[in-house]
């Protein structure tokens, strides 16, 4: 009989609630009575809380809440402070940057100057959760690996918001925060500077993004497949290998002639995550800044072939008249 | 009814069948379903217009049943030969007199039954009846409006064939044509600069969150449409005549508003990979950039100087500007208005300013 084994985690731990290490600080700066949740242990630990909130989290959530209140009121604003108006229209309403003509000076508050003030919060309350993964991994005398893949991201982050507009000598060049607003941001900005996808940064943010989820799915695909061999247990499994380790080796090499290691493959995997913003970031950076029409630098740089054959339909024996089915005009 | 060792060997041998019977009607249903499409065709098929090189992806997709089904508008056109000599009668003396200039030596009979088909084409019983009447009035601008279109422009509205332009191509049949539209101005309260022209849901962002000002900034004011630079290293910062992101989000409203009005997508002009380049484009680009001119001009020099004319009621909801034109004003949606239907050959009093 087969055994429903897909999505959901097979097993759930239930009972006294897990403390996690006595530390230093931990008494003080623990809080929540932990709880759990079955539906909450189908997908991952059962067991939520106790957070541990310290002064990183207090001013993080602080400066985000306000950030978030801020691009939400002036939303509400727009739409002349009605709720159903503000449902109905949230995914097109936006805090926008300043207009062009500020340059780095700072703007009025209704055209831009709530944006800088948002935006300074947004800053604050990410670079404090930045320390947070910092201060908790030195807490739980963990490596920092965390807090330099997540310093990647905010190098894309600050590169979008802070590096790239003082670069091109204006906060217009922000994105915007709206739901379809950023949306617009990415296309325009492509656009503007001549096809983003000939940008060689971009073409390589792309390869780790979509590497990290293959990536993704082969290890996480490989360790489920050798879990009745003891394969979850991975740290174990790379200073002493076992038959799990040697079967999912072995797979890999048979299918495609080499195998990462039970040890490698999280290097391979936090790279491939970590290079995505990085590799995205100079992108972003360079353009508008060192390049301003990417499909020309690419034309230049000999890598935008053209292609043989002519542009309009005419050229391809058609006419709109039997396109639409009116031959005879 | 079965056989006694049938019934035992059953019992003996428990077996599961709903599994295997789920898995077996499952991939049953997905042959017979694959059969259906590849003998009897898929049901939405599709069509494409291929309008560049292989490779390049640019084709315009549609759907055969849209395509098979022909603008319902071309059936309510009323041509000259459809019109009976008892509508020609009925045009009164007093309509006669009412000879809109420009119109040169046209003969009573001729000018009745242009009367006849401008009162069918516009839904307007009596224009021309009254000349103190304002719809007369602008019918005066509106036939001078017709001519230059249709010989000034004549490399936009004969592009590909001999189809023009009369009063049916933006009226079918209604006083007020559809698609026509009015200056918006900031459309959000609280805000200014690029904030407050952008991200609302309205008919001329087509509903999007792009910036509702692009008919404004490009068919009225003559504003700059392109945002590219033309080499790969330019030293500019962002500011006053510098083309910034705002700039390309507004012309991406633009052209999305020519895409719809149209019922094309962007490669039927452009090779989408360098939107800029001229040497990539298909001919209908140029049809395009003709189009944009006409409008400008359109507005600028018939349908603005008549603001006048026109009742409140008739007038923009927030300038009270008189009513403009652009894309979809005449397109309604398809490549060429009334899909291409040779409205002027019959009407040559329409063709040329001052005709003779």
């Amino acid at each position: 009989m087969a055994e429903y084994q897909n999505i959901f985690t097979q097993v759930q731990v239930q009972g006294t609630p897990e403390w996690g290490l006595e530390t230093e600080n931990s008494g003080r700066e623990r809080i929540g009575k932990p709880g759990f949740s079955t539906l909450i242990g189908w997908m991952g630990n059962a067991q939520l809380g106790p957070v541990w909130l310290g002064w990183t989290g207090m001013v993080s959530l602080a400066t985000g809440i306000l950030a978030l209140n801020i691009i939400g009121f002036n939303m509400l604003a727009q739409v002349g402070w009605s709720i159903p108006e503000f449902i109905r229209q949230l995914f097109w309403l936006a805090l926008e940057p300043p207009s062009p003509e500020y340059g780095l000076s700072i703007p009025p508050l209704q055209d831009g100057g709530w944006y800088i003030i948002a935006s300074f919060f947004l800053l604050v309350s990410v670079m404090s959760w930045w320390a947070r993964t910092y201060i908790l991994a030195m807490e739980h005398k963990m490596g920092k690996h965390v807090f330099w893949a997540f310093g990647s991201a905010i190098w894309l982050f600050l590169v979008l918001g802070l590096f790239r507009p003082i670069l091109m000598g204006s906060w217009s060049e922000a994105v915007p925060y709206g739901i379809f607003p950023h949306l617009d941001w990415t296309t325009a900005f492509s656009i503007r500077y001549g096809n983003l996808y000939y940008n060689p940064f971009h073409a390589l943010s792309i390869v780790f993004l979509y590497g990290s989820v293959l990536l993704f799915a082969m290890h996480g695909a490989t360790i489920l497949a050798v879990t009745r061999y003891g394969g979850d247990r991975e740290l174990e499994q790379i200073v002493d290998r076992g038959t799990a380790t040697e079967r999912a080796a072995l797979f890999w090499r048979w299918t495609m002639g080499f195998n990462a290691t039970m040890e490698g493959i999280h290097r391979w995997a936090w790279w491939f995550a970590v290079l995505t913003p990085i590799t995205g970031g100079i992108g972003i950076l360079l353009t508008g800044t060192v390049v301003d029409n990417w499909f020309i630098w690419a034309q230049e740089h000999h890598f935008a072939p053209m292609y043989d054959g002519s542009y309009g339909y005419e050229a391809y024996g058609t006419t709109y008249q039997e396109f639409i089915g009116q031959e005879s005009n | 009814m079965l056989p006694k060792w049938f019934n035992t060997w059953n019992r003996d041998n428990p077996t599961n069948i709903y599994g295997p019977a789920i898995l077996v009607g499952a991939a049953g249903l997905a042959v017979t379903v694959a059969a259906f499409v590849v003998v009897v065709g898929q049901p939405y098929a599709t069509d494409s217009l291929q309008t560049g090189p292989r490779g390049t992806g640019m084709s315009v997709p549609e759907f055969e049943s849209d395509l098979s089904e022909a603008d319902p508008t071309i059936a309510g056109y009323l041509t000259r030969a459809q019109i009976s000599d008892d509508a020609i009668a009925s045009i009164s003396d007093e309509a006669l007199q009412n000879l809109p200039p420009g119109l040169g030596d046209i003969s009573d009979e001729q000018y009745a039954e242009l009367v006849v088909a401008m009162r069918a084409w516009t839904g307007i019983p009596d224009l021309m009846e009254d000349p103190d009447n304002y719809q007369t009035q602008i019918a005066y601008t509106m036939v001078g409006m017709t001519q230059s279109v249709n010989e000034n422009w004549i490399g936009h509205v004969q592009s590909n064939a001999e189809v023009g332009v009369t009063c049916y191509t933006c009226h079918r049949g209604q006083p007020v044509p559809s698609e026509i539209w009015f200056r918006l101005g900031p459309v959000n309260e609280a805000a200014e600069g690029w904030a407050a022209v952008q991200n609302r849901v309205t008919t001329q962002s087509q509903y999007t969150s792009l910036p509702s000002d692009a008919l404004e900034e490009y068919l009225l004011n003559y504003g700059q449409i392109g945002v590219h630079d033309l080499e790969s290293h330019v030293a500019e910062y962002p500011s006053e005549g510098i083309q910034t992101w705002q700039d390309a989000e507004r012309t991406y409203s633009l052209m999305n508003y020519v895409s719809n009005s149209l019922g094309v997508n962007c490669v039927f002009c452009h090779n989408s990979r360098a939107f800029y380049d001229p040497a990539q484009v298909t001919p209908q680009w140029a049809t395009e950039m003709l189009g944009i001119s006409m409008v400008q001009e359109i507005n600028n020099d018939w349908l603005v100087p008549l603001e006048g004319l026109y009742p409140p009621e008739r007038l923009g909801p927030v300038f009270a500007d008189a009513p403009k034109a652009a894309c979809k004003t005449c397109h309604k949606g398809y490549q060429q208005p009334l899909q291409g239907l040779n409205v002027i050959g019959e009407w040559p009093e329409l063709a040329l300013v001052e005709s003779d």
